[in-house]
């Protein structure tokens, strides 16, 4: 496993650079928005991956509740981290994108504030678990993140009514995509999803030596104080 | 059921005696009408589109306050965990001090909704007799979620900190459906049912799944 570590860092580099020149280069222009849609093919795979790995905190957080796995909480910690990431890029580049195209940084629409409200629930279950003392993190952030997660469709019908009630023009959503951009958005999303693996996989490994670590070193503490105290 | 009841008696009385939530919520709800009157300096129109936004910001805020309290007092001579190795179900526990948050946090809402309606020069133009119904389900939301996060937030440092910034993000549609209900309610614009019904399925899916997972919140070591 460990020696595959490399290779698989590699084939994602090269499959990123790839995606990068089908972007820049291959895609066509799109014919109202110009060249500042090819922010699309950063934004929406962004986007696919956050949730994908949030849906995977919370798998994991269900686990870890069932079974009290250590295992089972790593991974809910790393999908955390990185959906946040991944998160932030969709946060940051939306707007990037919205003021040439929509004339507005912002605004309160249905996918964008979910978006948001997402990446502010997946914040503060990293500030809990960066708060809270070690032994007891496990549980409550799992308990939180299940919360978390049923948290979402309410917030996902509050907006839809909101804003139905205020109707606003946004986006020229819908519509048919030229296939060739279709593509490339894919091929993008294959390159994101393996970076987002990358990460995955280097942060789990840090994560499970870490508190092997701290283990080691809660056991030798346990061990030397004897000797001291006498 | 004996349990909760209980509990919740010994809760009122501590506070019928002491006053500390009731008194220290009610000194914050007041500075944060005064400030935000203040700063928005608004008309009997204006202040109709924006009241709904400023009560329940005002609530939000000061049940905070009294929620942050909920289980300081059960901390001191380890009562919590006395009641950790009873034999008395954790669900007990959780619901007389959501309760009692509950009593406390409407409590503060009778007292300051007729300063509201001073200082704003409110009148509802929709049908009032819903408001009531808004109130209490609203509470309930804030109340429940607030309770479950404030045993959560025990297990943390900084403490008082960590309560709003786990009840906040997550309160988020509740807090939509409570604004969004009272100013429909206050311009008569347009029909509240659907952030009642909204409020009413947050109750739902939060009390269910707080009764849930509370224990798991306890007993964490």
């Amino acid at each position: 496993m460990k020696r595959l570590f490399p290779v698989f860092g590699l084939l994602t580099g090269v499959l990123l650079s790839y995606a990068l020149y089908l972007a820049l280069v291959v895609a066509p222009t799109e014919q109202t928005m110009g060249d500042v849609q090819r922010i699309f093919y950063y934004h929406v795979p962004s986007a696919w991956t956050a949730f994908l790995l949030f849906f995977i905190n919370f798998v994991a957080s269900v686990v870890y509740l069932i079974r009290r796995n250590m295992k089972a909480d790593v991974v809910a910690l790393v999908a955390a981290e990185i959906g946040v990431v991944f998160c932030t890029v969709v946060l940051v580049t939306g707007p990037i994108w919205a003021r040439p195209v929509w004339g507005i940084w912002w605004t309160w629409d249905l996918r964008l504030t979910l978006t948001l409200v997402l990446w502010l629930i997946y914040v503060s279950y990293l500030m809990l678990r960066r708060f809270s003392s070690s032994g007891q993190t496990p549980q409550i952030a799992a308990v939180l993140a299940v919360l978390g997660a049923l948290d979402v469709p309410l917030v996902y019908f509050s907006i839809w009514f909101f804003r139905t009630q205020h109707p606003q023009p946004v986006i020229g959503g819908g519509g048919s995509i030229d296939p060739r951009m279709l593509h490339v958005l894919l091929i993008n999303w294959a390159a994101f999803s393996c970076l987002a693996a990358l990460m995955f996989w280097s942060r789990y490994r840090l994560e499970v030596l870490k508190r092997e670590v701290e283990d080691t070193q809660a056991l030798e503490a346990l061990l030397e104080t004897p000797r001291g105290s006498r | 059921m004996k349990l909760t009841r209980a509990t919740l008696a010994k809760d009122l009385r501590l506070e019928w005696r002491s006053k500390d939530a009731i008194n220290s919520m009610l000194f914050f709800a007041l500075l944060v009408v005064v400030i935000f009157s203040f700063s928005f300096d608004p008309t009997a129109e204006e202040s109709r589109q924006i009241a709904g936004g400023l009560v329940w910001v005002a609530f939000l805020f000061a049940a905070v306050v009294a929620l942050n309290q909920t289980w300081a007092r059960e901390l001191r001579n380890q009562v919590l965990d006395a009641y950790r190795v009873s034999p008395a179900p954790a669900n007990s526990l959780f619901l007389a001090k959501a309760f009692g948050n509950f009593i406390f946090v409407l409590m503060l809402e009778c007292l300051m909704t007729p300063l509201f309606i001073v200082f704003y020069n409110l009148r509802a133009l929709g049908p009032a007799y819903q408001l009531p119904i808004v109130a209490v389900l609203g509470t309930w939301a804030l109340v429940v979620n607030g309770t479950f996060f404030a045993a959560m937030s025990l297990r943390t440092r900084a403490r008082e900190i960590m309560l709003p910034l786990l009840l906040f993000p997550i309160s988020i549609p509740a807090v939509l459906a409570m604004v969004e209900a009272t100013t429909s309610i206050l311009t008569g614009e347009y029909s509240a049912r659907f952030w009642i019904v909204l409020l009413a399925a947050y109750d739902l899916v939060f009390t269910t799944s707080c009764l849930l997972l509370f224990e798991s919140v306890l007993n964490a070591e």
